[in-house]
């Protein structure tokens, strides 16, 4: 400990921290630009010079460390001098348009001028001019307003992990530019927007929308990813104009992604269905709440009256709220129904009723930061979960080692210590190596259950699961660690795998043998929470996908769009045409709806109360921000009643609090979620490691602005670069194979379902592979996201057929 | 796509640095593409990034901060003459104002036939021999008079 | 070999006259071809690498002998060599480096550039011996791109030092190594600060890194590093070779050996002069052949333009070394002496340095990158003859905000000319005001203020 004063104020800080820290931890403000907790110091602004006893010189307070006996003062003649001539400096070139400028209000730059500046320029030269940039859909530049704190070119390379930016030119002529005439396409890049202490970069979708002392300022929980971060929602006039990121160390830290940011977008759509609809004679005709409900319920009552309740199929979105899923799954039960799933996009329900409890991430969202170790099994990281895969960066550069098995080679922007890219079937044995490779390394391996050691002696390793098995273990590039902490993930493309059950099985088998923490990845905001109350099938219902695949008679989609949110759309697609009656809760009109019988207008997050459960167990509601639009209504409500229209019993909720009281059982939340929550297996499953596989596979990834209904329709995401249409995917290799270039034309078949696209060189997909996009109406007609599929090459007659066929079946 | 000659120069530098240091040959790589093709145009950039597996913003951050590398054409031969103060008190002027009417452009302008272009430089570290200029970043004239400058003008030709 | 020719035509280096000066950085010039291994190695070259290599010296007795020659750095800001190789992390676990700074771009700064050409070896051998005391493994030396030639011919010798067993793994059969790679700047002032040169040759712009820490913990790569001015280095042999006292004798207290003098401006004979430190202004003129065409000196900017300026009065009375010209009220630098006779307009000859500055700075602190452009662009509305009164108190304020609030000495370098050229030149400045054009009759320093 060092004992100091500030501004004669004495305090005793650690080693190593710098003044900044030290007046931080004090309250006592000292002005700053560069300076930003989270990235690398530059002490390029010199806002924050301060005056240090026995200095000649002020001091850049951000980085000079502190030492012991040391008296700054922050307020002194010097300091003052200092402060302001920096002040005079970074104004003699600015524009000083504060009056159209959106940053107005929020501006550090105005707030520090008018705190340290002095009034009035002594500056009569012309002004520096920059000439703007577009960088994207999303950032709005203003560069005349830049102060060079390079804030933003930090961000991007030490947190987004991609040197996007960067100041060209030197001295007065230096700008923030991206390359010649690229854009940013970081998946977080919307944080340059707050970190930058002018307006130079701005919210393009927020433009000029509103003045800042307009909005009202709500707190409330991000709605895509398992991560649960933190957001401020900002309303005007009952419309919600931006969403900021709330700080929260342990979950976003001050980041979000730029998913959760921009999405809100998606609220204003003009597909949000205001008001109850009801399809008559094959048009929709919108109708009032008690006739569609009575509707809705009748038609229920009479399939299942008619047919038994195992007529109904109940689907609920892993997006929707804990609240939604147990009042729909209470009301299927109430129905005798064991039909109700939250599984959309899963094929392998193997481990049903295999579990101890909950699966979940295995670990908290700031434990990644410290893992030494790290082993992800089948995710696209960033596409996923953006912020998480900043947090393995960070692990990553603070020396972790990260092993990678996946049949897609995407940059995770980190280091990448060992990687086997194989199709999916592949990827089991391949597992299974690592996990023979490390039972040879270590004694724990007589823990191995002797049925999974007979299954692992027909497996031979190679060099590179062997290196990968070493580094588990501890071994490293750098460093070789007695007990490393060890990290292992399985992500999308693994959960979404028919051999996710093999796949499982052997991580927790590395697990156990390394001492690992870890889990599943799962994609949504809630998948946790679903799977804590159960919302599945019981012993005698049938999963997500068996209600597709033997249609039901019924159905009741709870916050869906059936081919873009289910595993295999053709079989979704199909079974919605053949019920005799689909009864949709939804925020959206949609063509993927078109097959349903009665609408109900239910609140997107920012208009109802609600719960969310994320991956790491944490339990976070929610209160609406903004009244419902229209006719809209909660959902959690709009179930209540459509059960109590049933006249099932014990759905007399008032609030949304009250089904929350009664999915926890009057238990606190975290005391539930901690009983609950475990990734151990009850039993092992049958599995068999070694299945050969012939044919191409695909990797149905959904990307990440088409992951659920409200995303779809945010038009600044759709304007990302992420937003290209599907296509056939393949390395170099298989285009070859296959008789291919790149551009052609193919027909791609899955089960009775096809597609046409265009064949695209992708050298990061493993050979044997196609990617193919789901979440698209380009590939509604397509099967399993991860699942056999053919590829013809298309003659341009043929081409010209099919494209006919398919327009006007669209139209 | 960076020629085979460019290759070997560049392999060349790396030598220079520890393995996992590659992007420290940027200096070197430009310098090499800029001598090979005259100029270094985005993608000439770009290319020395990819093979230095850096962000091309990085290698455009070096290319624009350096006076010697030219992110425009500069004709066949880059005259680049010191104004600076040495230069300055030993007539530089009258050498720059010569240069002007001979060539009939002014700095950073490029002669109609594309042969000359003219720079205006900082200070060169050979003040000894003011005043003085460089043709193509790499050939110093130094001690110039205005003879001696239609001597050179006539060689380059 | 009295009047200076473009070496380059001439096929054979040609410098100032030889006579009265002291030759130890540059004693190769007394030889027919001076560059060349043979001529270094009949002067007695790189025996001191041999001996103190296979004699395993202690490091230790090296750095005192060092310090006890009184080599001061000569890249500008004088720092005792001796006491900056003791900063030098002994035990380490890793690759120190050792870093050469040839930089030299300061106006009026050209003397590194007669070592690498005339006498490139013994700046090896210096190196060399530096990297043997403190424990580097790899060394470079980074050359002002604008010197193309000298970086061939320096890279030329390195390889000719390799073959001869001088550099390269395990030299003389012992366990030393030390690799020495030449290494280019293109055209930036800035890298000529050391930190800016070490992200320079990590292959980044050069904008200097913000000390501490310093290069002796965090330099090259991140590593331990020691970097020195190349005048620095090439004196280290000859120290070894001759007697820390010797070398201390051929100058005076404080102020140890002898010292490259670049004179250029309006002199006779510009040119590179290495005299005994403390040699009276007087004589080093005479040397250098008195005031160009016969004309009255009017000032001197002795160390280059980051070293205020001084009124012919102030320098007559003046001797070159450290003490002598910071009691004159200026400092030595890297002895870069520009002379201005009394045809030098003042007013204009501080535009083309604050042009300097205003072009040269980084851009990465905002005091330099502002102040410095304010500056030039006041002090150009004076010399197009719309200058106030206030602007001078103006420049003089603008100046002060800019020294000592930066990153690195830019800052500084900067402010100093417009002090010292107001301070001293007061009433030139307010003629240019009040008549709108300049005191002196100047034919030149006219026609080019037109800068980009
Ligand atoms: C703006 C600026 C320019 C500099 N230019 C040079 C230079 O060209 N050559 C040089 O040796 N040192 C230069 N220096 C000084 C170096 O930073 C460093 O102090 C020096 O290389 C150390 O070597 P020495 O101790 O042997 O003098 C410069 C410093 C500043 C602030
Ligand atoms: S003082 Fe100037 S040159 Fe030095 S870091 Fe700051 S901006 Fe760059
Ligand atoms: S905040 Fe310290 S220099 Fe910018």
């Amino acid at each position: 400990m060092l004992y100091i004063e500030i501004d004669g104020k004495a305090l005793e800080v650690e080693h190593g921290s710098t003044i900044i820290d030290a007046a931080d931890k004090v309250g006592i403000a000292i002005p700053r630009f560069c300076y930003h907790k989270k990235l690398s110091v530059a002490a390029n602004c010199r806002m924050c010079l301060v005056q240090v006893e026995k200095f000649n010189k002020p001091l850049p307070a951000c980085a000079t460390p502190v030492a012991d006996g040391m008296k700054i003062f922050t307020r002194s003649k010097a300091a003052i001098e200092a402060q302001q001539s920096v002040m005079e400096f970074l104004l003699i070139n600015h524009p000083l348009d504060c009056p159209i400028c959106d940053q107005g209000g929020e501006c550090d730059l105005q707030d520090i001028a008018v705190a340290y500046g002095t009034s009035g320029s002594r500056y009569t030269e012309e002004k520096r001019v920059v000439f703007n940039k577009n960088i994207g859909p999303l950032v709005s530049t203003d560069m005349t307003r830049c102060i060079q704190c390079t804030r933003c070119v930090r961000f991007l390379k030490e947190v987004g992990g991609m040197m996007e930016l960067g100041m060209v030119g030197r001295g007065e002529h230096a700008e923030i530019t991206a390359y010649v005439d690229k854009s940013v396409n970081s998946e977080l890049s919307g944080n340059i927007i707050d970190l930058c202490p002018v307006g130079a970069l701005t919210s393009k979708p927020y433009r000029y929308s509103a003045r800042s002392w307009e909005l009202t300022r709500r707190p409330s929980i991000a709605p895509h990813d398992g991560l649960g971060s933190h957001i401020e929602v900002h309303v005007k006039d009952n419309k919600v104009m931006r969403v900021l990121p709330r700080e929260k160390e342990s979950i976003n830290e001050c980041w979000l992604s730029d998913r959760d940011r921009f999405s809100y977008e998606g609220l204003n759509s003009p597909d949000r269905l205001k008001v109850p609809m009801i399809k008559h004679n094959g048009a929709w005709v919108e109708t009032d709440w008690k006739t569609a409900l009575e509707f809705a319920a009748g038609q229920i009552k009479d399939i299942t009256n008619e047919h038994g309740s195992e007529a109904l199929g109940v689907l609920v979105s892993p997006n929707s709220t804990m609240e939604e899923g147990y009042l729909a799954k209470q009301l299927a039960h109430g129905l005798n129904c064991g039909n109700v799933d939250y599984r959309l996009r899963q094929t392998d329900f193997r481990l049903d009723g295999k579990r101890v409890g909950t699966p979940w991430m295995g670990c908290n969202i700031n434990e990644i930061e410290e893992l030494d170790r790290i082993l992800i099994i089948g995710s696209n990281l960033r596409n996923e979960h953006p912020l998480l895969a900043q947090r393995f960066r960070k692990a990553v550069a603070n020396g972790a080692e990260l092993s990678i098995v996946s049949p897609l080679d995407n940059d995770p922007l980190m280091d990448i210590a060992h990687k086997v890219i194989v199709r999916p079937n592949d990827m089991v044995n391949v597992l299974g190596q690592v996990l023979k490779a490390m039972s040879g390394l270590q004694r724990l391996s007589l823990c191995l259950p002797p049925s999974l050691n007979k299954l692992l002696e027909e497996i031979k390793v190679r060099p590179n699961t062997q290196a990968m098995a070493e580094s588990l273990a501890g071994h490293g590039k750098q460093v070789d660690l007695v007990a490393p902490k060890v990290g292992i993930f399985l992500g999308n493309m693994a959960l979404s795998d028919p051999r996710f059950t093999e796949m499982y099985s052997m991580a927790e088998a590395i697990g156990g043998i390394s001492g690992a923490k870890g889990g599943i990845l799962p994609a949504a905001a809630n998948s946790t929470g679903m799977h804590l109350m159960g919302v599945m099938p019981n012993s005698t219902g049938m999963h997500a996908r068996a209600m597709l695949e033997v249609p039901r008679k019924a159905y009741l989609l709870v916050n869906i769009e059936p081919e873009l949110d289910c595993q295999h759309a053709a079989l979704a697609k199909s079974a919605m045409e053949k019920a005799e009656c689909v009864v949709a809760l939804t925020a959206f009109k949609s063509q993927a709806l078109e097959n349903a019988d009665v609408l109900l207008p239910i609140a997107p997050f920012t208009e109802t109360s609600g719960t969310f459960m994320s991956m790491e167990g944490r339990v976070q509601s929610f209160t609406a921000v903004a009244k419902p639009l229209g006719e809209c209504r909660p959902g959690w409500k709009v179930l209540r009643v459509l059960a109590n229209t049933l006249g099932l019993q014990g759905f007399d909720y008032d609030t949304s609090e009250q089904v929350k009281d009664a999915i926890f059982g009057s238990e606190k939340p975290s005391a539930v979620v901690w009983r609950s929550l475990n990734n151990n297996l009850r039993e092992l499953v049958e599995i068999q490691v070694n299945i050969k596989k012939a044919g191409l596979q695909r990797i149905g990834e959904v990307p990440q602005y088409e992951s659920d209904s409200i995303v779809r329709r945010s038009p600044p995401l759709q304007k990302t670069k992420y937003n290209i249409k599907p296509m056939a995917r393949m390395c170099a290799q298989q285009l070859a194979e296959l008789g291919l270039i790149d551009g052609d034309n193919v027909l791609v078949k899955q089960d009775k379902g096809s597609a046409v696209l265009a064949a695209k060189l992708d050298n990061h997909v493993a050979m044997g592979c196609v990617r193919v996009a789901a979440a698209h109406e380009d590939t509604i007609g397509l099967g399993d996201l991860m699942g056999d599929i053919t590829i013809e090459k298309l003659s341009a007659q043929d081409f010209q057929v099919y494209n006919t066929i398919i327009m006007e079946a669209r139209a | 796509m960076l020629s085979p000659e460019a290759i070997a120069k560049i392999d060349y530098e790396i030598t220079k640095y520890p393995t996992e240091q590659r992007q420290a040959a940027v200096m070197s790589a430009l310098r090499i593409v800029q001598t090979e093709r005259g100029w270094l145009s985005k993608e000439s950039i770009s290319d020395v990034a990819q093979y230095l597996r850096m962000p091309d913003i990085a290698a455009m951050e070096v290319a624009s901060f350096y006076n010697m590398y030219d992110l425009a054409p500069v004709g066949k031969y880059k005259i680049s003459i010191c104004t600076n103060i040495s230069c300055m008190l030993r007539d530089s002027d009258v050498i720059v104002n010569h240069l002007k009417t001979k060539l009939g452009v002014g700095f950073n302008e490029v002669t109609a036939d594309g042969k000359f272009c003219l720079k205006e430089g900082e200070c060169m570290g050979a003040c000894g021999g003011a005043p003085l200029l460089i043709v193509n970043n790499h050939t110093m004239h130094e001690f110039l008079t205005p003879a001696k400058v239609d001597m050179l003008l006539e060689e380059l030709k | 070999m009295t009047t200076p020719v473009n070496s380059y035509e001439a096929g054979k280096p040609v410098t100032t006259d030889l006579a009265g000066q002291t030759l130890l950085c540059l004693r190769t010039l007394t030889e027919e071809n001076p560059a060349s291994l043979e001529s270094y190695i009949k002067l007695g070259g790189y025996s001191s690498l041999k001996r103190i290599v296979t004699e395993k010296s202690k490091a230790t007795d090296i750095i005192t002998a060092v310090k006890s020659s009184g080599l001061r750095g000569r890249g500008g800001a004088g720092f005792p060599t001796g006491l900056k190789w003791s900063f030098m992390p002994r035990y380490f676990d890793g690759v120190k480096y050792l870093v050469c700074n040839s930089d030299e771009g300061e106006p009026g700064t050209f003397k590194d550039r007669d070592i690498l050409r005339y006498n490139p070896h013994q700046l090896i051998e210096g190196m060399a011996i530096a990297a043997y005391t403190l424990g580097a493994r790899v060394g470079y030396n980074y050359i002002h791109g604008e010197i193309w030639q000298d970086y061939d011919i320096f890279e030329a010798a390195l390889h000719e030092a390799k073959a001869a067993g001088y550099l390269g793994e395990n030299l003389f059969g012992t366990n030393f190594s030390f690799d020495l790679y030449a290494v280019h700047g293109y055209g930036a002032y800035i890298c000529g600060e050391e930190t800016a040169l070490i992200e320079s040759i990590e292959g980044k712009k050069g904008q200097p890194r913000f000390k501490p820490p310093f290069p002796a913990s965090y330099g090259v790569f991140g590593k331990p590093t020691n970097v020195n001015n190349t005048e620095s280095y090439a004196s280290i042999p000859w120290i070894m070779q001759h007697g820390a006292e010797a070398f201390a004798a051929n100058g005076v207290p404080n102020s140890g050996g002898t010292k490259l003098f670049s004179v250029s401006g309006h002199v006779e004979k510009p040119g590179n002069y290495e005299v005994k430190m403390g040699m009276p202004f007087k004589e080093l003129l005479e040397l250098s052949g008195g005031i160009w065409k016969g004309r009255k000196l009017k000032a001197v900017i002795p160390g280059g333009p980051s070293t205020a300026v001084m009124p012919a009065s102030a320098i007559m009375g003046a001797t070159m070394d450290y003490d002598g010209l910071s009691k004159a009220g200026s400092s030595l630098g890297a002895g870069s002496m520009i002379v201005m006779d009394d045809s030098t307009c003042m007013v204009k000859t501080l535009q083309r340095l604050s042009y300097f500055f205003y072009e040269e700075s980084c851009g990465q602190c905002t005091p330099c990158r502002e102040g410095t452009g304010w500056v030039y662009r006041v002090i150009t509305r004076i010399v197009n003859g719309q200058g106030k009164m206030e602007d001078l108190d103006l420049l003089t304020s603008v100046s002060n905000n800019i020294s000592g609030r930066t990153i690195c000495a830019l800052g500084e370098a900067a402010a100093t000319p417009v002090l010292s050229f107001i301070k001293h030149f007061r009433p030139e400045f307010e003629y240019y005001i009040q008549h709108g054009k300049s005191m002196v009759e100047s034919k030149t320093q006219d026609t080019n203020m037109e800068h980009q």
